[in-house]
């Protein structure tokens, strides 16, 4: 009898090895026995730890993906397309190693193991390869990396980067100088340029290389550096490399030779022109970023363009970490240094363009999210500049010099990803670039003379975080508000009221509420119904306790947890609930490329949905909190 | 074999097996009502079918081929399939366009007597699925009539039926549209190979099915008895 289905599996799986290496009468015995199986994204085929299943699997479209646990994270073994072959044993185990789940829509083939296994073992070819694919398949992807240093770095999504194929990274502008300069000499070039290594040129040829390690070891040996030459201490001969040469094979030379920089030249000798310098920081570079890289990257930079590109291979990171499935307030942290590295560093460039050096001490604030550093995504700016007290004939310039300044930071920052402040609460408002008395005078009147109007600048300006400059104006700024807020429970009840004016997101009826009109109408806004209530409410309930410099929302409801015993399991989940609900708009925004406030509901899935409504009980709970004790009700 | 006997005797076997089953599920469903009634949508075998024929005319136009598929759960299984071609007296060059079976072509082909009884044995008392299925329920019937024997007595689905439930309401001008197999594919991204012919189109048919079947599922509760609403 014809089997046009069987006919169809047939076509396919000759295609593709190790089926091509079949007889077709068998091949086509094996397609009669196939099933068609259909996944739909995210569907799971098989789970780590379940038993083997007499079948194994063909993708015939789509993709699927092999992943196992590591540590606490999740790893991606590998992702399966068309034509690629998995799920069948190959150790002793009785169990799946990894968990197989669709990643897109997929159509697979099924093929009992048993009746396979008979063409198998009698087919050299066929052995062949299956050894050969797992081999290759079982690989840990960090054994072709020598050192550990490397282990908190994302997985490159190319096994080609793995294997070195592609052409080496090196710094093309090379800072060199004479044999005959002294070692003093060199160290202040270093230090100037902010490099770790030097190469020493005679007729523009590369005679060695002077490291930090050849500097420490000159003076730890008690070298004089005003007297001693270059040319006694450093590395020569030097090794030199062509420009094209791989990453694999630059890691070889410096292994091989036992040095950390090749100089590039132009044939690859040192008997040509120097094109540039390989260290073993770019090999480490060209395998994937890690945090660690890219602050190092961050702090060297020299042109704002530059730091939008470093600062674009932190979203790569992030996604990683999230695949990765990483505790959220690990990333948090790793998040908040790089996004530090970057403001500090994007000051410096400010500054370094103006005229003169500050006049006074300043110090940069962040605000809002960025102040809580809970950021992770592109969002406005919010930030402010404190600067100190100055006579008041100075004022007047004082002020334009940092105004001036914050303009610079602000446009800087605009280009980087940052998009103004669309309510203008940036350094370079003059209502935000104030001297600290005015600062003190402006918190005073927040405190003592709360509005709903003046509620909406508390809730951005309470959350500060000094991220550039002084940090005694900063201590100062925080004793002169909680000398204020001891003793007026009126600001505390505005507060709490402005944190409960957002109702929980579930309705009566158990739905969510979603907006009723607007460009997001019937999306559910997670930053206004969700997030901010509970940013709110630690907010208030921090200050309520005099919690000084922490920011961050869920460490809030940590710390709340361990001062109110009474409310611990409610804080604790409060704390969990947020990071929940970061973690959701941070997927969200990376997966739909804006900020994640707007999700649509049908887009999610059922256990989806259950996750984010339990996020909302603590919420609810928490608002009753602050209702009974701030006494809100009598406020109008 | 007399065409007007109603005496179970002179019928074929297959038939009288065909409706011995259709009995016996009927007795075991009043037995086991809760069993039977609940049959779990994941566990139950549908038999996704179509036909190739001379022409669009039910009543005149005659089966040249009869392709069938077992889809259980998420799954096609192709040991599990039936592909037929029929001897025909009857031919319409005009359709030989669309499906490009020829009068003399190179099958091995059955009586159509023959091709009833094998496709009888393959659906059982399985619920039959098919795009557009009341027309090749129609033709079978015409095949089964001719044979002086009843109708298909299987529950049937119809995929564009079953397709336009994944409408939003709001596109209700839609709920009118004709859905060609073609653009029902397209719509859910299933690749065509081996159009028009039987079983061809059956495995597309299969795979919208399936694929309709999870959209609907999406909370993974859905019985049978919803599919037919």
């Amino acid at each position: 009898m014809q089997n046009t289905i069987a006919t169809r599996i047939y076509d396919f799986l000759k295609q593709f090895p190790p089926f091509q290496f079949m007889a077709s009468d068998d091949l086509f015995k094996i397609s009669t026995l196939a099933t068609v199986l259909y996944l739909d994204k995210d569907q799971i085929l098989f789970s780590r730890d379940e038993l083997y299943s007499d079948r194994f699997y063909i993708v015939q479209q789509g993709a699927i993906k092999l992943t196992r646990p590591s540590g606490n994270k999740t790893k991606v073994v590998d992702i399966c397309d068309e034509g690629d072959l998995f799920g069948l044993k190959v150790t002793s185990e009785n169990t799946y190693r990894t968990t197989a789940t669709a990643n897109e829509e997929t159509i697979i083939y099924t093929i009992p193991v048993e009746a396979f296994s008979a063409f198998a073992k009698a087919n050299k070819a066929i052995s062949n390869y299956l050894i050969a694919s797992f081999a290759s398949n079982i690989k840990d992807p960090y054994t072709l990396q020598q050192n550990g240093s490397l282990l908190n770095t994302y997985e490159p999504d190319r096994n080609q980067d793995l294997l070195g194929l592609q052409q080496a990274n090196y710094s093309k502008n090379v800072i060199s100088c004479d044999p005959s300069a002294t070692v003093q000499e060199a160290a202040q070039l270093m230090q100037s340029s902010r490099i770790g290594s030097l190469v020493v040129t005679s007729n523009e040829l590369p005679v060695g290389i002077l490291t930090n390690r050849e500097l420490r070891n000159a003076i730890a040996s008690g070298t004089d550096t005003t007297s001693t030459l270059t040319k006694n201490i450093m590395i020569h001969p030097v090794v030199c490399a062509p420009g094209d040469i791989t990453v694999g094979q630059a890691q070889l030379m410096l292994i091989k030779y036992g040095v950390n920089h090749l100089v590039i030249t132009k044939d690859g000798t040192d008997r040509s022109a120097i094109i540039g310098i390989l260290s073993k920081h770019d090999i480490v570079v060209s395998f994937g970023n890690s945090p660690a890289e890219l602050i190092k990257e961050i702090k060297r930079v020299e042109k704002t363009k530059l730091l939008r590109m470093s600062w674009e291979k932190a979203t790569v990171i992030l996604t990683n970490y999230l695949n990765q499935g990483l505790p959220l307030s690990h990333i948090l942290n790793i998040f908040s240094e790089l996004k530090g590295a970057l403001i500090y560093r994007t000051m410096e460039l400010s500054l370094a363009k103006m005229s003169e050096p500050p006049p006074v001490p300043f110090t940069w604030l962040a605000l809002g999210s960025q102040g809580r550093e809970e950021q992770l995504l592109y969002t406005d700016q919010d930030n402010a500049l404190v600067y100190q007290n100055v006579p008041a004939e100075k004022e007047e310039a004082t002020k334009a010099y940092f105004l001036r300044l914050a303009n610079r930071m602000n446009k800087r920052l605009h280009k980087i990803g940052y998009d103004y402040c669309p309510a203008d609460m940036m350094g370079s408002n003059p209502l935000y670039c104030l001297p600290i008395s005015e600062w003190k005078e402006k918190f005073k009147g927040w405190i003592y003379d709360p509005s709903p109007e003046s509620m909406l600048l508390s809730g951005i300006f309470f959350d500060y975080r000094r991220t550039f400059g002084s940090q005694q104006l900063v201590n100062e700024l925080t004793t002169h508000i909680y000398s204020l807020l001891g003793d007026s429970s009126i600001f505390y009840r505005f507060m709490a009221k402005d944190a409960l004016k957002n109702p929980p997101p579930v309705s009566f009826f158990r739905n969510f509420l979603v907006e009723s009109d607007g460009a997001h109408k019937d999306e559910f806004d997670i930053k206004n119904r969700a997030m901010a209530p509970l940013i709110g409410a630690a907010r208030v309930l921090s200050l309520y306790h005099g919690l000084k410099n922490v920011n961050r929302t869920s460490t809030r409801y940590e710390q709340l947890a361990m001062l109110e015993p009474e409310n611990r399991e409610l804080y604790e989940s409060c704390a969990y609930a947020f990071k929940a609900l970061l973690k959701f708009r941070v997927q969200q925004g990376l997966k739909n490329g804006d900020s994640g406030r707007f999700i649509q509901l049908e887009s999610l899935s059922k256990s989806d949905r259950l996750k984010l409504k339990r996020c909302f009980k603590p919420l609810r709970d928490v608002q009753e909190v602050l209702r009974v004790r701030f006494q809100t009700q009598n406020l109008s | 074999m007399s065409l007007f006997s109603k005496n179970n005797d002179s019928q074929p076997e297959f038939w009288i097996k065909y409706l011995d089953a259709f009995a016996k599920e009927k007795k075991e469903k009043r037995f086991f009502k809760k069993t039977v009634g609940s049959r779990e949508l994941q566990n139950t075998r549908f038999v996704v079918f179509d036909t190739e024929t001379t022409g669009l005319d039910y009543k005149k136009d005659r089966i040249l081929s009869l392709g069938g598929v077992a889809v259980v759960g998420n799954q096609v299984i192709a040991a599990d399939t039936l592909e037929l071609f029929l001897k025909q007296d009857f031919y319409n060059p005009d359709s030989a366009q669309i499906h490009g079976i020829l009068k003399q072509g190179n099958y091995l082909k059955v009586n159509e007597e023959e091709a009833i009884a094998q496709c009888l044995d393959f659906i059982g008392t399985d619920i039959l699925v098919g795009h557009h299925v009341g027309f090749d329920v129609a033709v079978v019937n015409q095949s089964l009539k001719r044979a002086g024997l009843g109708r298909l007595k299987n529950r049937q689905l119809d995929t564009e039926i079953l397709y336009k439930r994944l409408v939003h309401p709001v596109n209700r001008p839609l709920q009118d549209k004709r859905y060609t197999l073609d653009e029902l594919a397209e719509a859910l991204k299933i690749p065509l190979h081996d159009r028009h012919t039987a079983a061809g189109d059956s495995l597309i048919t299969a795979l919208a099915f399936i694929k309709i079947v999870h959209k609907l599922n999406s909370d993974g509760e859905m019985k049978l008895k919803h599919l037919f609403r």
